[in-house]
């Protein structure tokens, strides 16, 4: 398998791909997250069918906030951020900076979870429990499964940090790495998508 | 040699060229980011200024959306690379299939049932 790869020179500039593991887990990966938006799309379906069926429980407009949506966005969209800068000093061998940039992309996804606990411990003292209508269990499943992706995300980076602390770039662990980034801009993406259908769609009517 | 599979390396193989090429896909990066941001700002405005009408807004902000997935998948997560072919027919397959998935969603559960 790797006699195919010349490591002769030093850490091959695309050492996610240079094995023909790497190779094979970049393309089953992809195969992974298009299978991911198929499943994404009918969560964000059910949810457009059913916003409108609040059973007289409370409603979007009186629920969300604009200012917390709006910070979890940006926290989000900086880890998108700092997990690029971390690949790409993964790309040019140098470990500490990558360990660094994937450190600072786990504690803010850690602060994005924490305001979406928060968040949906308020919708549930406000009176938006799981089944209280159509609307709050589509609402709760869309995000609460966004939610989940995130955790997973967090558990698997940190696995990977501990694992790897001290190895160094391998030709092992960079598609591993390199796997996780691909996970987590994805994760921003449907999140690009939930603050705009559910909760600016919410708050602007419609 | 054997397996070079779990140690580290010294050096990055990296020629010259590469490394101006990923210097400049860095930066490439950075204005993506601040792209991001901007329409990030923008779709928060359109919906906190209640200025238009909400069908205009609404589909403005779906379509500044979608602006942010091409950013996300293209430059991001490199799907603009002449190596990702088999990555786009995945991608671009997925997001085929879910228009109808949202749509009949919508027209079944929303339309037909309430």
């Amino acid at each position: 398998m790797s006699e195919t790869v010349d490591v002769s020179k030093g850490l091959p500039a695309h050492p996610e791909r240079a094995t023909l593991e790497g190779k094979n887990k970049f393309v089953g990966f992809w195969v992974f997250l298009s299978g991911e938006v198929t499943m994404f799309a009918t969560f964000f379906g059910t949810y457009l069918g059913l916003r409108n069926g609040t059973a007289g429980g409370p409603e979007a407009a009186d629920l969300f906030h604009m200012p917390l949506v709006f910070i979890m966005t940006m926290i989000l969209l900086t880890s998108s951020l700092t997990s690029v800068i971390a690949i790409t000093a993964m790309k040019k061998n140098q470990f500490k900076k990558m360990k660094l940039w994937m450190w600072i992309t786990f504690f803010l996804g850690v602060a994005f979870l924490g305001f979406e606990i928060y968040e949906f411990v308020e919708y549930v003292h406000y009176g938006l429990g799981f089944s209280t209508s159509a609307f709050a269990s589509s609402f709760y499943s869309l995000v609460g499964l966004h939610g989940a992706h995130v955790v997973f995300g967090l558990g698997w980076v940190l696995l990977l940090l501990i694992r790897y602390n001290r190895a160094g770039i391998t030709l092992t662990n960079a598609p591993k790495f390199y796997m996780f980034s691909l996970y987590w801009h994805f994760i921003d993406v449907v999140w690009v998508f939930i603050f705009t259908v559910v909760y600016l769609m919410g708050i602007g009517g419609g | 040699m054997a397996d070079h599979l779990s140690e580290p390396f010294e050096k990055s193989a990296m020629t010259n060229e590469e490394r101006v090429k990923t210097e400049r896909e860095m930066r490439i990066q950075f204005i993506a980011f601040a792209f991001m941001i901007a329409l990030t700002f923008l779709a928060f405005i359109a919906v906190g200024a209640e200025v238009a009408p909400p069908g205009f807004v609404i589909s403005f902000i779906i379509f500044l959306a979608f602006i942010q997935l091409f950013l996300q998948l293209y430059y991001f997560m490199h799907l603009k690379d002449k190596d990702h072919g088999w990555a786009n027919t995945f991608m671009v397959s997925g997001l085929v299939l879910s228009i109808p998935t949202v749509v009949a969603l919508i027209l079944i559960i929303g339309v037909v049932k309430y």
